[in-house]
């Protein structure tokens, strides 16, 4: 029997309407809590993912061609130019393995794949479709982007002489696996391929635009030899995608754009909801602490010659103090026990209400046992915290005062 | 036999700053041997309670010395004073003031458990002893509400002399009792006296328990006007 932890659980347990009033009131703030970041986060997650299904982490490219001075004017010279930006022509990159073995050692590297891109058309009985030719290795491009997932019809296999369509494409050229399609690029060379596989990327442009074939016979259509276009990477850590494409481009010597940098203003919006959430959070909390603290300052007032006697008797301050300490402690962990049980049972129930016309949910709910520790550590801090003023004001009382009432 | 109490010219002032400055108490004098057993008399306003809260280390004099136990408890510090009340003395209110929340044995216990923060097996069978002592034992578990007055005052009785102190102050521990169930208190306070050997300075209005008691302490207007042991 200890003095602190008996006295606070005794007090707590014996004023009970109060103590379940301040355990529901932490436990309805955590529970809001729990539930708005597991919304937000599997919102964020699920846009996030989707965005990132059908592209790379980072993308590496030839940098851009510039026109230069062809004279450098000394300091104290002033000079009248006008320099345009020059016409672009789709730039290559050589020595692919050494640039790719080069980017793999980069760490934090997950995957990197080689990529020839160009333009061209489709033919088929009469109909022509611009597309997107993107001639890859299979399996190193499934190791940077999964394919897997948005197979529709046929089989994912890019052997010589066979092509993966978008969705749409097929649709629009009524192909079907097994059939064949012609394909011809810009500089006029022609190729003729037998549809493998039909894949919905779930973007419209790209259902509709994009042919992968293999490597060797892109870099044949599109006219470039044994060089690509771009080099695509899948880095370790999403969010340290940015720091890579530096290091990446200091490294190769090519241009290089992070996902972040492709898709600003989705992260703009993805960082405006984060912020909300987060003010949502913070006033959930001091709305909590507020009303610990004003229960607990109740709870003092109302215990007051009680906290007198024990005064009396030789009950050192700080031993008042740690009981209402404790109390708050004891209020804040219980509440956030109970809180986000409640809040993960609310998120559960809020993906069984809202759901696609298909009957699958709209988005995955992200519940991480980091957000439960957190929370309850979080929750047991600001009740410890809360309870402050209540038990200085509990230990500094006067016994004789408290006593008299 | 040693003193367990001696207060020299002790005064107590309340008020100053933008309030006028009032004396409750001029110059007393008093000391208590061990094992004593003195009523303190006198009308109310006679400074008896302040007297009894000075002694009780839960004020300090405005001026005098106050020797408890052999300890200068005038000048100590809070946290001396503290210790002080947990170690020598016991206190017993006209109001038993026990806490509700906990059994009669637990409130029994309290003062080891404020004092040193825990309890001992030890601390248990003294509490149960005295619990039996004083026909409390098959009420041991029952919360205060479950006790009548008189029970409630001999655990409170019981809870003063858990830690053996040297001295218990009791403030009108009869008053608000009914004449028989008094009369039984104050005859366990007698005993618990004999028997234990701790010293009782008694708060009363009653004439007739004060007459009782070994020694007879009178204050009036804040002055000690009798002291039967003095007369002797």
């Amino acid at each position: 029997m200890r003095f602190v932890w008996t006295v606070a659980w005794r007090l707590l347990r014996d004023g009970r309407f109060q103590t379940w009033l301040i355990v529901g009131g932490v436990t309805i703030g955590v529970a809001v809590v729990v539930y708005i970041t597991a919304i937000i986060d599997g919102l964020q997650a699920n846009i996030i993912e989707r965005t990132l299904s059908s592209q790379a982490h980072v993308v590496l490219r030839p940098a851009e061609r510039l026109n230069q001075r062809a004279w450098d004017a000394r300091a104290e010279v002033r000079t009248l130019a006008d320099v345009r930006k020059r016409t672009q022509r789709e730039a290559t990159i050589g020595d692919v393995d050494a640039v790719l073995a080069a980017v793999r050692a980069v760490p934090g590297v997950q995957a990197a794949a080689a990529v020839a891109s160009g333009p061209g058309v489709a033919q088929q009985g009469g109909v022509r479709k611009a597309i997107v030719v993107l001639g890859v290795d299979l399996a190193d491009f499934q190791q940077v982007i999964r394919l897997d997932d948005k197979r529709r019809e046929g089989t994912l296999s890019l052997a010589a002489g066979e092509a993966l369509i978008g969705s749409e494409l097929a649709s629009d050229l009524g192909l079907a696996p097994g059939a064949r399609v012609r394909l011809q690029s810009a500089s006029g060379e022609v190729l003729s391929v037998r549809v493998a596989g039909v894949l919905d990327y779930g973007v419209q442009d790209l259902n509709r635009r994009r042919v992968l074939l293999p490597l060797r016979d892109a870099q044949s259509l599109l006219g470039y030899g044994r060089e690509v276009t771009e080099i695509d990477v899948r880095v370790q850590r999403l969010f340290e995608a940015q720091r890579l494409a530096a290091d990446l481009s200091r490294v190769t010597g090519l241009s290089a754009d992070s996902w972040q940098a492709a898709n600003s203003q989705l992260l703009t919006a993805l960082r405006s909801q984060s912020e909300s959430g987060l003010m949502i959070r913070f006033f959930v909390t001091l709305a909590v602490a507020l009303g610990i603290a004003s229960v607990l300052v109740v709870s003092v007032v109302q215990r007051q010659r009680e906290i007198g006697i024990l005064r009396a008797m030789g009950t050192p301050r700080q031993r008042i103090l740690a009981v209402f300490l404790l109390q708050g402690g004891i209020v804040g962990l219980g509440g956030s026990l109970l809180g986000t049980a409640l809040g993960a049972a609310l998120a559960v129930g809020f993906t069984r209400v809202a759901r696609n016309a298909d009957g699958s949910p709209l988005f995955p709910i992200v519940l991480q046992p980091e957000l439960f520790v957190s929370s309850a550590a979080l929750a047991t801090l600001v009740g410890v915290l809360a309870a402050w003023l209540p038990a200085r004001r509990a230990a500094r009382l006067d016994p004789v005062e408290a006593i008299r009432g | 036999m040693a003193d367990v109490l001696r207060l020299q010219g002790v005064r107590k002032r309340y008020g100053g700053g933008a309030s006028p400055i009032v004396e409750v108490l001029h110059g007393i004098d008093l000391t208590l041997a061990d094992g004593a057993f003195a009523a303190l008399v006198g009308p109310s306003g006679s400074g008896k309670s302040t007297l009894l809260n000075l002694i009780g280390l839960l004020e300090t004099p405005s001026e005098g010395e106050i020797w408890l136990a052999g300890q200068p408890a005038h000048a100590a510090t809070e946290a001396q004073r503290t210790l002080w009340r947990n170690q020598y003395l016991g206190f017993i209110f006209q109001f038993h003031h026990l806490l509700g929340a906990f059994s009669a044995e637990e409130n029994v216990l309290m003062p080891v458990l404020a004092g040193r923060g825990r309890i001992h097996a030890d601390d248990r069978r003294r509490a149960r002893l005295l619990l039996e002592r004083t026909g409390l034992a098959a009420h041991a578990h029952k919360r205060p509400v479950q006790l009548s007055g008189g029970q409630q005052q001999r655990v409170a009785i019981v809870r003063a002399l858990m830690n053996r102190p040297r001295l218990v102050l009791a403030d009108e521990p009869t008053g608000n009792l009914d004449s028989r169930t008094a009369q039984e208190v104050f005859a366990l306070l007698r005993e618990l006296n004999r028997d234990e050997g701790t010293a009782f300075l008694i708060v009363t209005h009653d004439a007739g328990l004060a007459a009782r008691c070994d020694r007879q302490v009178s204050l009036q207007d804040g002055r000690l006007v009798r002291d039967s042991a003095r007369v002797a």
